[in-house]
C-alpha cells in the first residue's frame, strides 16, 4: 500500500512538472509519433490487401489449376482435362443441367495510370459463359456485358478509376487484337482491378491454346472433399484443387508477408532512433530533477518508486506519441486506394485499412519504445548516490 | 542521559580518481537525546561526511554507527531508506522543496511513507505549519515564498513525521541575517520545547551559538568539543 502511495506521489510530481519540460518531452512524442505513423500505414497496406483478397473468396467455389502451380499465371489446364473436370461429382448445375463453371485464361495488357501516366500491367481475364452465375457478385454498373465471339471487354470499377483509356467506348490493345470497352462492373474484391472478356474469344485472338484455370461452383461447401478426391485420384489428371479463399490467401501470402516484413523492418530501424530520442529526453528529465530525486531518496522514498515514476512518464509520453502517430496514419491513409506495382500477375488495387487492431499495435510499439527509452534513465534515478547527489547540487 | 547517536572508530575514505582520500580518521562520538549539536570546521574537515553517516545517507569504510540503538552501518540501501523515513528529518541549505507542490503538499511528503490516513496526514500538516508560523501560506508554492519561509516549510517537512533526529546541513547558508536568526530561533525552540535532537553542520559562528554543544572537526578528527550552559 505504502509502495503504491510512494509510486503514485512521485509519478504525480513528475507529471506535474512536465509543462516545465515541454520542449525535451516533445522529442519523445514526435519521434514515436513518426515511427507509429510509418509502421501503421505500411501495415495498413498488407491489411487492406489481405482484406480485399479474402473478400474475393467463397467456400463453395473452387479453383482448379495444374499440379504445382502457385498461381493462375503459371498454370495450364488442357481441354482434355476440362472434360474430366466438367464431369466430376459435386459440381453444381444450373436448371438446364450445365455445370456452373468458368474456364479462364489471362493476358497482361499495358495501360497508363491516370495520375502520372506511368505504364502498368493489368489483367485481362477471359471468363466462361456462365461467369455471372458463378460469380453473382459481378454487377454491371454501366454499359452492357461483352458478347462472345466479339472483341469486347468490361472493366472493373477500380481499373476505371485508376487507368486512362478504359472508359466505355475506348479501345484497348492486346498483342493481336483490339478490344472495345462496353461496360463497367463492380465485384467488391480484387477482380475490380481487372478487365474481363469471353475466354474462347481471347484464346482465339492469339492462338495460345489452353486455359489456365477452372473456377467452379460446388453443390455445397461440404462437397469439396468429394470433388477433390475425384480429381486427384484420377491418374489422367495432374491438378491441384483449392477452395477459393485458400487460393487467394496463398496468392497474397507472399506479398503481404513482404509488406509486413518491410513495415516491421523500417519500423524497427526508426524505433531504434526513437529509443535514443526517448533515452535522451528521459536522461534530461532525470538530470533536471536530480535535486528532487535526491531529496525524495534522502527522505526515504524507495528505488522502486523512482524507477516506476520515470518509466510511467516515458510510457505516458510514448503513448501520446503512439496515439498521435496512429491517428495521423488513420486520417491520411485509411481508405486510400493503392495498387501493387506492375507485378507479373497484374495490378491489384485495394484500400489501405488502418484498423483499430493496427492502431493498437502501433500504440503497443510506442509503449515498448518508451519503456526501453525510459529504463536506463530510471535505473540511473534509482541508483543515484544520494549523499553525493545532494552535495553536487 | 542516553546516547542517541554513537560513532565508534568511524573511518570514511573516498576514491578520487586513483587516489584514496581518507576524510574521517577513526572518529568516536556520542550525541545525547535532546542535544542540539553544532558541527563546525573548515571546508574539507569532514563535517558533511559525518552528518551523512549519522543520517544514514552514506556508510562508513569501517567502524560502527549506532542511532537509537540500531547499527545502521551495515544496512542495505533499501533498509536504510526505510530507516531514514522513520528516524531522520532533513533540513538542507537550499531547502530542497519540490517546486510543483504547495507548501502543505511539500510538508506532507514524508507522511506518504507512513500508514496514516489522509485526514490524519492533513491534521499533522496543519499542526506543523502552525508551529513554524506558516499556516496562512499552506497553499503557496515554493516560488511564491521568501527564502526564510521556504526554510520554515522545509523545517515543517523535517518534523512532520516526528523523527528521532533532525539533521541540518547549513540551514542558514542561503539566508539573510534576519531570516537566519528566525530559523535558528525556531530550531532552538524545537530543541528546547519539543525535545528534538538536532545535529547541525554550519560555517556560521552565529548559528552555532544556538547549539547546546559545539563540536569542531579538523582534518577528519574531532578537534574541540564544548557544551554550552543554557
Amino acid at each position: 500500500m505504502r509502495l503504491f502511495r510512494q509510486i503514485g506521489a512521485v509519478t504525480a510530481m513528475n507529471l506535474r512538472s512536465l509543462p516545465q519540460r515541454v520542449t525535451t518531452s516533445l522529442v519523445i512524442v514526435i519521434g514515436i509519433a513518426g515511427v507509429v505513423a510509418v509502421l501503421t500505414s505500411v501495415l495498413a497496406m498488407s491489411t487492406g490487401m489481405i482484406k480485399t483478397i479474402e473478400n474475393a473468396g467463397r467456400d463453395d467455389r473452387v479453383i482448379v489449376m495444374r499440379n504445382g502451380s502457385n498461381s493462375e499465371v503459371s498454370s495450364a489446364v488442357s481441354r482434355a482435362s476440362m472434360r474430366l473436370i466438367v464431369d466430376a461429382p459435386a459440381v453444381k448445375r444450373d436448371s438446364a443441367g450445365n455445370p456452373i463453371l468458368s474456364a479462364e485464361t489471362m493476358r497482361l495488357i499495358t495501360l497508363h495510370k491516370r495520375e502520372d501516366d506511368s505504364t502498368v500491367n493489368v489483367i485481362l481475364r477471359g471468363v466462361g459463359r456462365q461467369v455471372l452465375e458463378l460469380r453473382p457478385e459481378i454487377k454491371l454498373t454501366a454499359g452492357r456485358m461483352f458478347k462472345p465471339a466479339v472483341n469486347e471487354v468490361i472493366v472493373g470499377k477500380s481499373a476505371t478509376a485508376q487507368y486512362r483509356g478504359v472508359s466505355i467506348g475506348d479501345e484497348v490493345r492486346t498483342r493481336n487484337a483490339t478490344w472495345t470497352v462496353v461496360g463497367t462492373f463492380v465485384t467488391g474484391d480484387s477482380h475490380e482491378s481487372e478487365l474481363m472478356t469471353d475466354a474462347e474469344t481471347l484464346i482465339a485472338s492469339d492462338q495460345r491454346g489452353a486455359f489456365q484455370s477452372v473456377t467452379l461452383m460446388l453443390e455445397s461447401p461440404a462437397a469439396f472433399q468429394r470433388f477433390k478426391d475425384a480429381l486427384t485420384s484420377n491418374p489422367a489428371l495432374a491438378l491441384d484443387v483449392l477452395r477459393e479463399p485458400e487460393y487467394f490467401e496463398q496468392a497474397s501470402k507472399g506479398i503481404s508477408r513482404v509488406i509486413s516484413f518491410l513495415a516491421y523492418f523500417v519500423g524497427s530501424i526508426m524505433a531504434v532512433g526513437a529509443v535514443f530520442g526517448a533515452l535522451n529526453t528521459m536522461y534530461a528529465a532525470v538530470s533536471e530533477r536530480l535535486r528532487e530525486i535526491a531529496t525524495l531518496r534522502a527522505i526515504g522514498f524507495g528505488a522502486t518508486a523512482m524507477i516506476v515514476s520515470v518509466l510511467a512518464e516515458a510510457l505516458l509520453l510514448a503513448c501520446i506519441g503512439g496515439v498521435i502517430g496512429s491517428l495521423l496514419a488513420w486520417v491520411f491513409f485509411n481508405g486510400n486506394t493503392v495498387s501493387t506495382g506492375g507485378a507479373a500477375q497484374g495490378q491489384l488495387i485495394f484500400d489501405l485499412s488502418v484498423s483499430p487492431e493496427l492502431m493498437v499495435i502501433g500504440i503497443v510499439w510506442a509503449g515498448v519504445i518508451g519503456l526501453i527509452g525510459g529504463l536506463f534513465p530510471a535505473i540511473r534515478a534509482a541508483r543515484l548516490p544520494v549523499a553525493a547527489a545532494l552535495r553536487a547540487i | 542521559m542516553t546516547a542517541i547517536v554513537s560513532l565508534r572508530n568511524v573511518k570514511k575514505s573516498y576514491l578520487r580518481g586513483k587516489q584514496t582520500v581518507e576524510v574521517l580518521h577513526g572518529v568516536d562520538l556520542e550525541i545525547q537525546a535532546s542535544e542540539f549539536l553544532g558541527l563546525m570546521g573548515p571546508s574539507g574537515s569532514g563535517k558533511t561526511t559525518m552528518l551523512n553517516l549519522i543520517a544514514g545517507l552514506d556508510q562508513p569504510t569501517s567502524g560502527e554507527v549506532v542511532v537509537s540503538d540500531k547499527r545502521i552501518d551495515k544496512l542495505s540501501r533499501g533498509a536504510l531508506a526505510d530507516w531514514r523515513a522513520r528516524h531522520i528529518g532533513f533540513i538542507f541549505q537550499f531547502y530542497n522543496l519540490l517546486p510543483v507542490l504547495t507548501a502543505e503538499a511539500n510538508v506532507e511528503v514524508p507522511l506518504l511513507l507512513t500508514n496514516l490516513s489522509r485526514a490524519q496526514r492533513r491534521e499533522r500538516v496543519q499542526t506543523v505549519l502552525q508551529l513554524v508560523g506558516l499556516a496562512d501560506r499552506a497553499k503557496h508554492k515554493p516560488n511564491e515564498l521568501s527564502g526564510g519561509q521556504q526554510q520554515r516549510v522545509a523545517i515543517a517537512r523535517a518534523i512532520v513525521a516526528d523523527p528521532t533526529l533532525l539533521v541540518c546541513d547549513e540551514p542558514t547558508g542561503d539566508l539573510d541575517r534576519q531570516s537566519a536568526e528566525e530559523i535558528m530561533n525556531l530550531l532552538q525552540a524545537l530543541n528546547r520545547t519539543q525535545g528534538k535532537t538536532i545535529v547541525m553542520v554550519t560555517h556560521d559562528p552565529r548559528a552555532a551559538e544556538y547549539a547546546s554543544r559545539e563540536l569542531h572537526l579538523d582534518k577528519g578528527q574531532l578537534a574541540h568539543d564544548a557544551r554550552r550552559v543554557a
